[in-house]
């Protein structure tokens, strides 16, 4: 069992000059999953509102949609997503809230969330990452996770795929122990959304 | 007419134009938490012979709903016997960016963005 922190994917941790950022913390012992699912899409939009805000409001070239409801839907997709997986694979323990945060640059967005996991989850997640990353090619993996999805069997983490295909999102990870629990790993997820690749990217059909 | 409704989305079936209806946000907690809407959709394409599914008011549907619409696809693919389209609209963003993606389950599914 590795005792130090692994990382995959270009992990750049968030810099301080960012132009405005959120981190919104969620505990995960304060009331039934369920009951908190709703919450979670509302923190997701929210961003999603607040972030557009920086944005233009003006159509772009024939596209039907505004760079600010572009960003404000890319914002929303991506923040649920990013919160979904980390509710999903977080293991309930009081210490350790998942946060999710979003932080605005001139050229990009990176979201982060961190949650803590049973380090067997982790194990399973982390052999996808390998998977992914290790691909030739996205596209040809996205089909076939989506072939499977669409058979029924199991796990697809079909969001991720999302992200990436369909929005532009760059992912990396960092997984590292935590002293107080050894059956426990801290997640550390980051998602870069490239705000000049919008006219190739999120219009493209 | 069968309906499922509730504060953020509200699915149904209409017989008469052989449509069935998502609207609002879909952000239901993992695939078994779609099955009634899953079930709605399978009934209603086993009603017509020609079922077009209307998203163009669904504005928000997570990955789970999108895997969902997936099984749904596949489910009408092997059945063989009922055409499927899908309408959507060029103003909701995950529909421009995600819908494309159930041709490469059935490359003869109609997806028409209005």
């Amino acid at each position: 069992m590795s005792q130090s922190s692994e990382q995959f994917g270009r992990f750049v941790e968030p810099s301080g000059n960012s132009k405005e950022y959120l981190t919104l913390h969620f505990s995960p012992s304060a009331s039934a999953r369920q009951e908190r699912w709703q919450n979670y899409g509302l923190s997701a939009d929210f961003l999603g509102d607040y972030f557009s805000n920086f944005f233009p409001g003006n159509q772009i070239s024939d596209h039907e949609l505004s760079q600010k409801d572009t960003i404000k839907s890319a914002v929303s997709f991506i923040a649920n997503e990013l919160l979904e997986n980390s509710i999903k694979y977080s293991y309930d323990c009081a210490q350790f809230p998942i946060t999710l945060s979003l932080y605005l640059y001139e050229e990009r967005l990176i979201f982060r969330s961190v949650n803590c996991a049973e380090i067997a989850v982790a194990a399973r997640f982390k052999q996808f990452i390998r998977d992914l990353l290790a691909a030739p090619d996205i596209d040809v993996l996205f089909t076939q996770q989506f072939e499977k999805t669409a058979a029924g069997s199991g796990e697809s983490c079909m969001g991720l795929l999302t992200m990436i295909c369909d929005y532009g999102v760059e992912l990396s990870w960092k997984f590292q122990p935590i002293d107080r629990g050894k059956n426990t790993i801290q997640v550390d997820a980051l998602a870069y959304l490239d705000l000049t690749k919008f006219d190739n990217q999120l219009f493209s059909n | 007419m069968k309906k499922i409704e509730t504060e953020d989305y509200k699915a149904y079936f209409d017989p008469e134009a052989s449509q069935v209806v998502l609207a609002g946000f879909l952000r239901l907690s993992g695939i078994d938490a779609y099955q009634p809407i899953m079930d709605l959709l399978l009934a209603a394409a086993e009603q017509t012979e020609s079922c077009t599914v209307d998203l163009h008011e669904l504005e928000f549907l997570n990955s789970s709903g999108i895997s969902m619409l997936s099984m749904f696809v596949v489910r009408i693919r092997d059945s063989v016997t009922t055409k499927l389209s899908f309408v959507g609209s060029k103003k909701v963003l995950w529909q421009v960016r995600s819908l494309k993606n159930l041709k490469r389950l059935m490359p003869n599914l109609e997806i028409t963005l209005l």
